[in-house]
């Protein structure tokens, strides 16, 4: 380790990319510091891919500057970056075995026939398969072919390693035990992994830093933390994990609480986005998680109602049953059903469809855009 | 439906096929074989004997024939991979979906006009009077008119013409299912374009190859028009030999033996290359 440690691995500056009048990519600008693990997260069509591709050299950028270890990559053609990537179907070489498919790159490279032997050896030891080498591809399971698809970007040392979900075609067990798998990974080859999904959940999981992407721009980039509890736009806070939302008005608002009417005679207090003073009359949308709602039995609330500034009464339409996460959904006043997360222990004391509860959550932990 | 009705039915669909195999291929073959063991020691007394396979052995040009038929139709199948191979990358992987479609049906028009026309299209233009010598003279190039037909060049490129889209089918079939993902990933780890043809897209393609230079190798060693029309007399095509058999000296027996020759012969070469590449005929033909 020398200097380098302070010159981020991997700098987009300003890139765009349009093809023909749609605007595929739109002035995003990001680095990442060495050895981390960045997400970048967004609905499809988003631009993600494309700024993938452009990352990896098969897209040349409309404008702006992509740096690699602080030297601009934009006249290297794909096979000169040393930036590698695990595609979204894997793509392994079929008519290869699993050791020619980790050495093609490195024969690529004009490695020595013994230095190949040694760093398969080594890269498959790392991914824990070491007795794979003969094998043929179609006879590895999904998460198998995942880590050998890791091995042979790997072997070849890259700067950067992207991800373009390559998740996606596993089954659900499999791709919540890849998430931890790709974690230690990344922590074991200390190397950046650039990671793109439309999978909120894998890219809270894994990553370090998480940017959020969304018609072609960045709508926030932040820990996952911070774009979970404190989303910068409303796009964060609606794609980001689940959450309530009512439109409606401004009718009162200082500078740490914010009044709405959301137009069903219910009057919610939210706290406002940090630096944007909502005008009385502009129209926002209101966000409330549905862990942070607490739901009571109507006839002995008020327990601690006073601490808690938002009230609606409904009756319970539906219970979601799903172990730890359960969910209840509630019917108010007007006919919205809302969400909110419950603790079903299987006793007599759970609540039952029809019956009449109270919801109440914080000021604080409604946000508003 | 009852499994008599459902054995009935099957039966019936399965009839065409099997009385086509039986009438059309097995039992003249049978007919052949039984024909191409008979010599003649007087007129209408037979004994069977392989004096007709000696035959072919002893005279050297018959057997020189063959295997002047055999190395050209390799020549013709090399050249139609050659040329088949970046037409159908085209096709399968550069041309936009819609252009695709077009791309094939142009491939495919030729075959709508009958061998017999094509090859006298070529006639036409490349006889003495024809429309290449006409214009050459026009512009001043030459002086004199120029024969293009009657020579091996010609025959080899007839019949290139008339196969090359049998070696195109199954390649764009094959280059159809190899995910765009596979070549980015060739070069994203370090490959240039060479090794991305030489160690990803012929290997991939392989099957397809293999089934085209099967298909193409065949249809030219058992081709008679195309040598016969472009190449004249000269041509020396094994399938000449059979005909001069049949028709000019009326010896069935001896025509019958050469007909197994060119068989025997075709299969041996044909399994010689599915050794060679190292694949099978259900990966290949049957695959396609």
């Amino acid at each position: 380790m020398n200097t380098s440690t302070s010159v981020p691995d991997l700098e987009c500056h300003q890139i765009s990319k349009n093809f023909g009048s749609v605007q595929a990519v739109d002035q995003v600008s990001f680095d990442i510091p060495p050895g981390s693990f960045f997400s970048i997260l967004g609905p499809s069509g988003c631009g993600k891919t494309t700024l993938m591709r452009m990352i990896a050299g098969f897209e040349s950028p409309s404008n702006g500057d992509i740096r690699i270890k602080g030297q601009s990559v934009l006249g290297t053609p794909p096979n000169k970056r040393n930036v590698k990537m695990v595609f979204q179907h894997l793509a392994l070489f079929p008519m290869m075995n699993v050791y020619d498919n980790i050495a093609y790159g490195l024969r690529c490279n004009g490695v020595k026939r013994a230095d190949i032997d040694r760093k398969v050896g080594d890269v498959l030891e790392r991914v824990a398969l070491p007795d794979l080498a003969k094998r043929e591809i179609h006879q590895l399971s999904g998460g198998q072919k995942q880590r050998i698809a890791i091995a042979r970007c790997m072997v070849l040392d890259p700067d950067v390693l992207l991800l373009d979900e390559p998740l996606g075609a596993l089954d659900l067990k499999l791709r919540e035990a890849m998430k931890i798998e790709l974690k230690l990974l990344q922590h074991q080859f200390n190397t950046t992994f650039v990671y793109i999904t439309h999978d909120q959940s894998e890219a809270l999981v894994m990553s370090d830093h998480v940017a959020v992407m969304n018609e072609g721009r960045f709508e926030q980039i932040g820990t996952p933390q911070t774009l979970y509890h404190k989303p910068a736009t409303s796009f964060v806070a609606g794609f980001v994990g689940e959450s309530n939302q009512w439109r409606g008005t401004v009718v009162d608002s200082t500078t740490d609480s914010i009044s709405v009417d959301v137009g069903t005679g219910f009057k919610a207090i939210a706290t406002p986005p940090p630096g944007a003073g909502l005008a009385s009359g502009s129209a926002v949308t209101v966000f409330v998680r549905p862990e942070h709602i607490s739901v009571d039995r109507a006839h002995h609330a008020a327990a601690d109602a006073s601490a808690k500034t938002n009230e609606l009464s409904g009756t319970i339409d539906s219970l979601l049953f799903n172990g730890a996460n359960s969910r209840v959904l509630v019917r108010d006043l007007t006919g919205e059903l809302i969400e909110a997360d419950i603790t079903l222990t299987g006793g007599l004391d759970d609540p039952k469809p029809g019956e009449s509860v109270r919801l109440s959550w914080h000021a604080a932990s409604a946000l508003c855009f | 439906m009852t499994s008599d009705a459902k054995k009935l039915s099957l039966l019936l669909l399965f009839i065409p096929f099997a009385l086509w195999i039986a009438l059309l291929i097995v039992l003249p073959h049978i007919g052949m074989f039984e024909l191409s063991l008979k010599e003649k020691i007087a007129p209408r007394v037979y004994e069977y004997s392989l004096a007709n396979y000696k035959n072919f052995v002893t005279e050297p040009i018959y057997w020189n024939t063959l295997l002047r038929t055999g190395g050209v139709s390799l020549l013709v199948t090399f050249l139609a991979l050659l040329i088949g191979f970046p037409v159908a990358y085209y096709i399968a992987k550069v041309a936009g979906k819609r252009s695709k479609g077009a791309l094939f049906l142009l491939c495919l028009i030729p075959l709508w006009v009958s061998d017999l026309i094509r090859a006298f299209g070529w006639i036409l233009l490349l006889r003495e009077t024809g429309v290449i010598s006409t214009a050459l003279q026009a512009s001043g190039l030459i002086d004199g008119p120029i024969e293009f037909l009657y020579n091996d060049a010609t025959v080899v490129m007839g019949l290139v013409y008339t196969v090359v889209l049998f070696m195109i089918v199954p390649l764009v079939s094959t280059l159809d299912g190899m995910d765009n993902e596979m070549i980015e990933a060739g070069y994203n780890l370090g490959g240039n374009g060479f090794t991305v043809l030489r160690r990803i897209i012929i290997p991939y393609a392989m099957p397809g190859i293999v089934a085209g230079c099967i298909v193409v190798f065949m249809l030219s060693a058992g081709s008679y028009l195309t040598p016969i029309l472009l190449g004249g007399k000269n041509s020396s095509w094994f399938t000449e030999q059979i005909y001069d058999q049949f028709i000019t000296r009326y010896n069935w027996e001896s025509g019958a033996a050469f007909g197994f020759v060119l068989l025997i012969f075709t299969s041996f070469v044909v399994w010689l290359g599915l050794k060679l590449s190292g694949q099978t005929l259900s990966s290949t033909v049957a695959k396609s």
